[in-house]
């Protein structure tokens, strides 16, 4: 039952080398054991979406994958988006200009589902952003800022990245 | 003021910390020494305890303690879980019980808390106390449970029947004799939990110096949290400090003392440690409180023409197995029936049954989606009895708007008149049908339906009472920094309460809205307050911020008036200072002004001013004030799967002025698709033995991203004559017309096979069910 194991991961780009009880979870790890609490956890059973973040650069539910299992893994959360001089990830920008947030419990996981979502589809239709969403639950929004904010920052993405090309 | 902030599109200064995960959630607090909570949960519907033995949980290392009902009397005044009354009288045995001694109603009850070194020590130990039970007969249905002779939900009680609740008016009797026509109607409803995506959660940290409790609690009523547990514990406000993080979401599953709340308070107390437990997603379902299942017969009789001369009938409205919260629920659903429409007789007898099941309270609608449901079923039935237009019935039957202000002869809960201040009901229907280009359907429908495609179109009109309180706190201070700060009893839970009210103070003060700290949930820093529920907070707490901050700015000007020894009328406050107009070099900051009230030596201060440069306002509104809407949907029904997709969705809703119309639209559309799901997705199913079937979000549904549309909002702006803003709540609003609309246009879809839907929720199986049985009958 308290097993450990040591395990190494890159979380943001920081290195940590911990011993963990090989059943906790990598939310409860990174919540818990690394301080990283922007990961929340709505369900634990995989369907809510709140605990979304990038493993290896894939979207992945923290709570149903274990710390252990992430073990030489890259990591990305939300504490990541914003620039080191805290200027905020264009889809953070968006989502506080499209009112896309109220509570903010889910909206870690809708940042981490739609940062991949838009590497793949950099200009996606609402149709296409409403299925990608649809993992992600959102009790107070209504999804109509989400989508709204979703739209916008793929349009300032896209204008970012061919200012830089 | 040169420039307006009320009325303005501010983006939130809540979200900031949100969006980078700088929030601090309940569960993300961390505190030396902290121990954790995990609940021995009933998984009888109804049994006897006859024993409890924790002995190989405490020998599990890492395990406190594990406390059950014989625990509690060393550091509890009571067993039960106080709450308010009010007027209505319910049976004792119906009071909620912290632990129950030897008797469990409901499958997830908490039975045995158990405290360890973490969560995951505390789960195992949980499933290592050893409960002896013994099953007992469970009230299930509570239509079954209302009978003589049936299984009693707590063995003590006389019967299953909390309360009867009758609303009446006007003659039925004779109404109904001399009416042209009378359609009957019998319905089910069912709406499930709240189900904030954050859990409820709540840490307790007690220090025998000064015998204080500090409780941190996601909830939306933090006083009312302080008072229950002064109660038990036997203290007074010093005694309880109750802080509120970041909320993660409530919608009225955090409006009220659970055990879970008490039990951390209580093992805080006994181990002198903090000690914390946060709810998880199944410990919700079992747990939580839901609003759940009301059955309705109901008639409605009214003349040749289609005005209503009548409305009558029985509620049977599903507890649980204790009164969490009064009759709230119920009472809502016996009076509001009306809403918008004229009634000129009624009577609704309602009976309050409790089951062997979780406790049901207010969830955002509070028993108005039930009762707006009813009625607007019942318009339709005059439509099609009379072979009219439904949304013509529903012009015939709105409350004309010469007729406002409109007495109601239906009385609120309080027993006083229930007067609509302001509106205009049958302007917001027209709004509503034009925008969505209702008169254009018929023509969209047929060209549809040549192509094997069903569409159809609902309407529904609604009045919520809001700005219940009856009041609430609103402090503003100006620190000696210069810094305004406003502190209030109302609650900050994703709506933008703080922006809004720093919009409204800001607007009197000279000083950006960003710049003004606003401090809520922390009964430490504000003695009194009510808090968030029932779409009440701009009503009330704004406005007492209003007001106060007009104080303060005529406090401030005075100063500066009496200091720069100028008139009042020559001052401004414009950034942080009363400046002369025209003259601006002559001026005060209001950081000098502060610090001169405070007694800080060397100023002179006029004679009538009093201390600090502040004011503290507890406005209370003459009554409630009543937000309308109207609501109309386009849908397509697959009549291969039974599936309902929303085409078009138009509101036009009145909720007087608006402080920030895009906080106003993130209410009404949250609050919208909180109706949807109830309408066509949410499902707290239990079987016939009061067992949970659904107690994952793959099995109850929540609405997602892809199954809603954009909602296009038309604000109808009547200012409310009850407040000095002109303001109407907005939380509920959204929720309350959903079912009626939308049921509404999948009937009108599915017309061709004759379909009639009586219930809401309705599943894709359901209404596979009700095709198949149309197909056949025709």
């Amino acid at each position: 039952m308290t097993e450990t194991r040591k395990i190494e991961m890159t979380v943001n780009g920081v290195r940590h080398q911990l011993e963990i009880e090989t059943r906790v979870t990598l939310a409860d790890c990174l919540r818990h054991h690394l301080g990283l609490t922007g990961t929340h956890l709505g369900c634990e059973h995989g369907v809510c979406g709140a605990c979304t973040i990038l493993v290896d650069g894939q979207a992945a539910r923290s709570c149903l994958m274990l710390a252990v299992q992430a073990d030489g893994a890259a990591i990305a959360t939300v504490e990541g988006l914003a620039g080191d001089d805290g200027t905020l990830h264009p889809l953070q920008q968006a989502f506080h200009d499209n009112h896309g947030l109220q509570c903010g419990f889910c909206t870690p996981g809708m940042l981490m589902t739609l940062v991949e979502f838009l590497e793949s589809n950099p200009d996606p239709s609402e149709t296409e952003v409403r299925e990608a969403l649809s993992g992600n639950l959102c009790r107070c929004t209504g999804y109509q800022g989400i989508v709204a904010a979703a739209l916008d920052a793929a349009q300032r993405m896209r204008a970012q990245a061919v200012g830089l090309s | 003021m040169t420039e307006s902030f009320i009325g303005a599109r501010i983006g939130r200064f809540e979200d900031r910390a949100l969006l980078t995960g700088q929030g601090q959630y309940l569960d993300d607090i961390h505190m030396a020494g902290m121990l954790e909570m995990a609940f021995v949960r009933s998984p009888h519907p109804h049994a006897l305890i006859r024993g409890i033995d924790a002995g190989k949980a405490l020998a599990l290392p890492g395990v406190h303690a594990v406390y059950s009902h014989a625990d509690l009397a060393a550091v509890l005044t009571a067993d039960r879980i106080p709450q308010d009354k009010g007027g209505a009288k319910f049976p004792d045995t119906t009071w909620p019980v912290v632990l129950p001694k030897d008797e469990t109603c409901f499958v997830g009850e908490p039975v045995a808390a158990v405290v360890a070194e973490s969560r995951y020590i505390a789960e195992d130990a949980a499933a290592l106390v050893e409960v002896d039970y013994e099953p007992l007969q469970p009230a299930a249905d509570c239509r079954d449970a209302a009978a003589p002779g049936a299984p009693k939900v707590h063995l003590e009680a006389k019967d299953n029947i909390v309360a009867e609740i009758r609303a009446d008016y006007g003659d039925c009797t004779a109404a109904f004799a001399a009416a042209d026509h009378v359609f009957a109607i019998s319905l089910k409803q069912h709406r499930g939990a709240a189900h904030s995506i954050e859990g409820r959660g709540i840490i307790a940290s007690y220090s025998a110096v000064g015998d204080e409790m500090t409780v941190w609690a996601s909830v939306q009523t933090p006083h009312k949290l302080r008072n229950g547990l002064m109660e038990l514990f036997g203290v007074d406000e010093s005694g309880v400090r109750v802080i509120v993080p970041d909320v993660g979401g409530a919608f009225g599953g955090k409006n009220v003392i659970y055990p879970e709340d008490v039990m951390v308070a209580v093992a805080a107390r006994l181990l002198e440690r903090p000690v914390k437990w946060v709810e998880d997603r199944r410990e919700h379902f079992l747990a939580a409180v839901q609003e759940r299942d009301q059955y309705w017969d109901l008639e409605i009789a009214c003349d040749g023409e289609g005005r209503i001369q009548g409305v009558r009938g029985k509620i049977i409205h599903d507890q649980g197995a204790y009164t969490m919260m009064g009759l709230h629920t119920p009472h809502n659903s016996a009076i509001a029936v009306p809403g918008p429409y004229v009634v000129p007789n009624y009577r609704i007898d309602v009976v309050v049954t409790e089951t062997n099941k979780v406790g049901c309270v207010p969830i955002r609608g509070a028993g108005y989606p039930e009762a707006c449901f009813a009625m607007e079923r019942l318009l339709d039935e005059i439509a099609r009895g009379l072979d009219l237009d439904r949304a013509e019935v529903r012009r015939r039957n709105l409350i004309p708007a010469d007729q406002m202000p409109y007495e109601h002869p239906m009385k609120t809960r309080e027993g006083t008149p229930t007067i609509y201040d302001t509106g205009d009901f049958p302007a917001c229907q027209v709004q509503a049908l034009e925008t969505a280009d209702y008169a254009g359907f018929a023509t969209r429908q047929a060209r549809a339906r040549s192509e094997g495609r069903y569409l159809g179109i609902g309407v529904s009109n609604m009045v919520k009472v809001t700005g219940r309180g009856p009041f609430e706190s609103g402090v503003v201070r100006v620190g000696r920094s210069g810094r305004v700060s406003i502190y209030t009893g109302a609650m900050e839970m994703g709506q933008g309460t703080k922006t809004s009210l720093a919009q409204i103070c800001a607007e009197h003060l000279g000083v950006p809205p960003g710049e003004i700290t606003v401090v809520a949930g922390d009964t430490g820093a504000v003695l009194h307050g009510i808090g968030g529920y029932g779409s009440r907070q701009t009503v009330t707490g704004g406005s007492s911020v209003h007001l106060a901050a007009i104080e303060v700015r005529d406090k401030a000007l005075k100063v500066a008036a009496h200091t720069l020894e100028v008139s009042e009328r020559d001052l401004e406050l414009k950034d942080g200072e009363a400046r002369v107009k025209g003259a601006p070099e002559l001026s005060m900051s209001l950081a000098d002004i502060a610090k001169a009230l405070s007694g800080a030596k060397g100023y002179s201060l006029p004679k009538e001013v009093t201390p600090w440069l502040q004011s503290c306002v507890n406005f209370r509104p003459p009554d409630v004030t009543y937000a309308n809407a109207a609501h109309v949907v386009e849908v397509e029904v697959d009549i291969g799967t039974g599936g309902v997709r929303i085409l078009r969705y138009v509101m036009a809703n009145d909720s007087g002025r608006l402080i920030n119309p895009t906080l106003a639209e993130g209410q009404l559309v949250g609050g919208t698709v909180h109706g949807i799901g109830n309408t066509l997705f949410e499902w707290m199913g239990y079987d016939e033995n009061a067992q949970p079937v659904t107690t994952t979000l793959a099995d109850y549904l929540l609405p997602t991203a892809a199954e809603v549309p954009n909602f296009e909002i038309i604000h109808v702006e009547h200012p409310s004559t009850l407040n000095p803003l002109g303001v109407k709540g907005i939380g509920e609003a959204g929720t309350v017309p959903v079912a009626g609309a939308v049921i509404s246009a999948i009937e009108h879809a599915l017309e061709p096979f004759g379909v009639r839907i009586a219930e809401a929720p309705i599943s894709p199986g359901r209404l596979i069910e009700l095709i198949a049985a149309g197909k056949q009958g025709s």
